[in-house]
C-alpha cells in the first residue's frame, strides 16, 4: 500500500521516495542542486521533535533542512497489507 | 597571468586541492563588493606561472547566494587561456555532476577532478573513469588530494585543457546526469559502516546530545591539561631559567631606573623582575603572549583543528539547532561562535557562512560581547585562579548570562527572521595528521603575527599613561562609574583604556592592583565585555559597517556596566 506524507510526518529509518516539492522554486532548484531531486530515494535518519531539523540520507548525500523545508517535501512510502500503518 | 579556477561544490577538498596545487596555506582576500573570500596562489604550468583561485563552493550556477555569485562572475571573466579544475566529490558523482554540466556548458578549458576516489572503494561505488572521460569530453583525473595520489596526473592535464564539445540540453540537465551515471558508475550493496552508525547516532537527540557532551567537556579538558602543562613544564620554567637572568642584567645596565629602564624592563616588584606585574616590553611584554596566553592557544586550535575535520561540527550544529533559534540564529551560528573562543577575529569571519545580515550582526556581536577568547580565558584564570573557582565561576557564569540575554533579545526584537538550516554533513573522517599539523602551524603564526605586536603596544601605552599622569585624570574623570558603579579603584580605568588595544595585557593590568575577590570577578567581567579589541573592532567595521559597528559597541558597553554593577551589587551582598 501506497502512503504519501511529509518528511517531517515521515518515519524514522524507513526508505521513500521524494514525491513533490511544495516550495518555490527557488527553494526546490537549491535542494536539488544539494543531491535531493524528485524520484530520490531517501532514508530519514533523525526526526523532528520540538521542531529541530530533519536529517536525511541519500546515498552517500546526508543533509540537514530544517523543519520548515522538511514540511515542503512530500515522500512516498509502501507497506504491505499487515505491516503497514495508517497515512 | 594564466589563471587557474579551482570550482566545485563546497566541501569537496577544493582548499586542499589548491593546497597540494600552490604550496600556498592561506592567502586570504577580501573580494571586491562581497563578503565572500576567495584565495589565491599560484604554480607552475608547463612551462609557465599561473595564478591559482579557490573560488568559494557553490552547488551550481544559477545563484542563489553571494558565494555563488562570486563564482559565477569568476567563470564569466575568464579569459582565453584560462582553465577550470571542477572538483568533484567522488562519492557523490550525481550532484557533482550537476554542477560540471554547468561549467562545461561555458566551454571553457576544463580538467575535472574526482576527488575522495579512495573513499569510493569502501563506499561500494565503482567509476569507469576514462568512460566518463569520453562522455564530458573533457580529462577526468581520480584524485586522492589529501594524500597526493593523482596531482601529477592532474597537473599535467592542466597544461593541456581543452573545452568540452559535447552538447547538453540544458532544459533536460538531470535526464542528461542520469545517462552518464547508469553508464559510468557501479554501486555495489555494502553494510554500514562503523563511522556511518556513530554518524546517524551522533545526530539524533538521543544519544547525540549526550556525546555532544562528552565531545565538548573532553575538548575542555584537553585543552586545559595541555595548556597548563605547556606553561607548568615549558615556558615558565623557559622565562624563569634563561629570560629572568637576562633582563636582570639588562635592568642591572641601565641602572634599574630612568625612562629606557621604564620601557624595557617596567617596574622592579620587591627588587627584581616581575614578568606579570612590572610591564616592561620586554618582561611582561613577551610573558603575556608566549607565556600565558600561547600556550592555550595552542591547546585550544589542537582541540578545534581536530574537531573541525572530523566532520562533527555540522553534527553538533544541527543538535543545537533549536536552541540557536532562540537566540536568532540557526544551528550553523555554532561555528563561528566556537572558533570565537580561540580568537574573536576568526570566529567574526566566520559568519560569512550566516546566509543573512542579521544573522552575522547577532553572531559577531556575541561573539565580542560574550564569547571571551583564548587570551582573555587565559589571562583570567591566570589572574582569577587564585580565587579559585569562588571567581571563576561567577565571571564565567555571568558571561554566559550576557550571552543568553543578548541573544534572546536580539533575536526577539531584531527585525526579520533566521533563515532555516539547510546544510550537507559530511561523512566521518579521520584527520590526516600532516594537514592537521599545518593547519595548527599556520594558526599559531597567524595568532602570534596579530597578537604580538598589538600586546607590545598594549605595554607601550600603558607606560606612557602612566609616565604622563594621563591615567590619573582619566581616573579622576570616570570615577563614578569605576568606583561608584563598579567598585574599583581608580587605576583601574588604565586598563580599560588599554583594553581597547588587547585584552590580554589589560586584565593583566589588573594584578598590581591589590583586587580583593569581589573586584577581580568585577574587573575580569567588565574588561572581558566591554569593547572589542582593535583588530575585532576592524574586522567588525569592515564587515557589518560602521553604524552597525557602533549599535553592537553599544551594546557591549552596556552589557558591562550592567553586568558590572550587578555583579558588584551581589558580591557585596553576598560577601556582607
Amino acid at each position: 500500500m501506497m502512503h504519501t506524507v511529509s518528511l517531517v510526518e515521515m518515519e524514522v529509518g524507513r526508505e521513500c521516495v521524494v514525491w513533490q516539492f511544495a516550495g518555490g522554486f527557488g527553494f526546490t532548484r537549491r535542494i536539488q542542486a544539494m543531491g535531493i531531486r524528485l524520484g530520490t530515494k531517501l532514508v530519514k535518519v533523525s526526526g523532528s521533535r520540538f521542531g529541530g531539523p530533519v536529517i536525511v540520507r541519500a546515498g552517500n548525500v546526508q543533509l540537514a533542512l530544517g523543519h520548515g523545508m522538511a514540511s515542503k517535501i512530500a515522500v512516498q512510502f509502501e507497506t504491505n497489507a499487515e505491516g503497514g500503518r495508517d497515512a | 597571468m594564466r589563471r587557474v579556477l579551482l570550482v566545485g561544490s563546497p566541501n569537496v577538498g577544493k582548499s586542499v586541492v589548491f593546497t597540494r596545487l600552490t604550496g600556498v596555506y592561506v592567502i586570504a582576500s577580501n573580494y571586491p563588493g562581497t563578503t565572500v573570500e576567495f584565495t589565491k596562489g599560484c604554480m607552475r604550468v608547463g612551462d609557465e606561472q599561473a595564478d591559482v583561485v579557490d573560488v568559494p563552493g557553490t552547488y551550481s550556477l544559477e545563484p542563489s547566494c553571494a558565494a555563488e555569485e562570486v563564482a559565477v562572475r569568476m567563470l564569466d571573466e575568464m579569459k582565453g587561456d584560462d582553465v577550470v579544475v571542477n572538483v568533484i566529490d567522488a562519492t557523490k558523482l550525481e550532484r557533482g555532476l550537476n554542477l560540471a554540466l554547468q561549467v562545461l556548458s561555458r566551454r571553457k578549458p576544463t580538467v575535472v577532478a574526482l576527488n575522495f576516489w579512495d573513499e569510493t572503494k569502501h563506499t561500494g561505488i565503482t567509476i569507469d573513469a576514462p568512460k566518463l572521460e569520453a562522455m564530458l569530453g573533457v580529462p577526468c583525473v581520480p584524485l586522492v588530494a589529501v594524500t597526493g595520489t593523482g596531482l601529477k596526473d592532474l597537473v599535467g592535464k592542466i597544461a593541456c585543457a581543452r573545452s568540452s564539445e559535447q552538447v547538453f540540453d540544458d532544459g533536460r540537465r538531470w535526464d542528461e546526469i542520469g545517462r552518464i551515471i547508469s553508464a559510468v558508475q557501479r554501486v555495489s550493496h555494502r553494510h554500514h559502516t562503523f563511522w556511518e552508525r556513530l554518524g546517524d547516532a551522533s545526530v539524533r537527540p538521543f544519544p547525540g546530545l549526550l556525546v555532544a557532551a562528552a565531545v565538548l567537556f573532553t575538548a575542555f579538558a584537553v585543552v586545559r591539561f595541555t595548556g597548563e602543562g605547556l606553561i607548568a613544564y615549558v615556558f615558565d620554567p623557559g622565562f624563569e631559567g634563561l629570560w629572568r637572568p637576562l633582563m636582570m642584567r639588562l635592568s642591572a645596565i641601565l641602572g634599574s631606573t630612568g625612562f629606557l629602564h621604564q620601557i624595557l624592563v617596567g617596574d622592579l616588584v620587591n627588587g627584581g623582575v616581575s614578568f606579570r606585574e612590572s610591564m616592561g616590553l620586554l618582561t611582561t611584554g613577551l610573558y603575556v603572549p608566549f607565556a600565558m596566553v600561547m600556550p592555550y592557544v595552542f591547546a585550544f586550535y589542537l582541540v578545534v583543528s581536530f574537531i573541525e575535520d572530523t566532520g562533527y561540527l555540522p553534527r553538533l550544529a544541527v543538535l543545537l539547532d533549536g536552541f540557536m533559534h532562540r537566540v536568532g540564529l540557526h544551528g550553523m551560528g555554532v561555528i563561528p561562535i566556537l572558533l570565537g573562543f580561540g580568537c574573536n577575529v576568526p570566529g567574526a569571519l566566520a559568519t560569512r557562512i550566516m546566509e543573512t545580515r542579521r544573522e552575522r550582526f547577532i553572531a559577531m556581536t556575541l561573539i565580542a560581547v560574550c564569547t571571551p577568547c583564548m587570551a582573555k580565558t587565559s589571562m583570567i584564570v591566570g589572574l582569577a585562579g587564585r580565587y579559585g573557582a569562588s571567581a571563576l565561576v561567577p565571571i564565567f557564569l555571568a558571561l554566559f548570562a550576557a550571552w543568553l540575554v543578548i541573544g534572546f533579545l536580539l533575536g526577539r526584537f531584531l527585525k526579520g527572521q533566521s533563515p532555516e538550516i539547510l546544510v550537507d554533513i559530511p561523512p566521518y573522517r579521520m584527520p590526516y595528521l600532516r594537514h592537521l599539523a599545518k593547519k595548527l602551524g599556520m594558526r599559531m603564526l597567524w595568532f602570534l603575527r596579530e597578537a604580538v605586536p598589538w600586546v607590545l603596544a598594549g605595554v607601550l601605552l600603558v607606560n606612557i599613561l602612566y609616565s604622563t599622569g594621563a591615567i590619573h585624570l582619566a581616573g579622576q574623570a570616570a570615577s563614578p562609574v569605576i568606583k561608584g558603579l563598579l567598585g574599583l579603584p581608580e587605576n583601574a580605568v588604565a586598563a580599560l583604556v588599554v583594553g581597547f588595544l588587547r585584552k590580554d595585557v589589560a586584565i593583566g593590568m589588573l594584578a598590581p592592583l591589590d583586587l580583593d575577590l569581589r573586584q577581580t570577578v568585577v574587573g575580569c567581567a567588565v574588561l572581558a565585555m566591554f569593547f572589542p579589541c582593535v583588530a575585532m573592532f576592524a574586522v567588525m567595521l569592515r564587515e557589518l559597517g560602521w553604524r552597525d559597528t557602533v549599535r553592537s559597541t553599544g551594546i557591549m558597553v552596556g552589557a558591562a556596566l550592567a553586568a558590572g554593577s550587578i555583579l558588584n551589587l551581589v558580591l557585596r551582598v553576598a560577601g556582607g
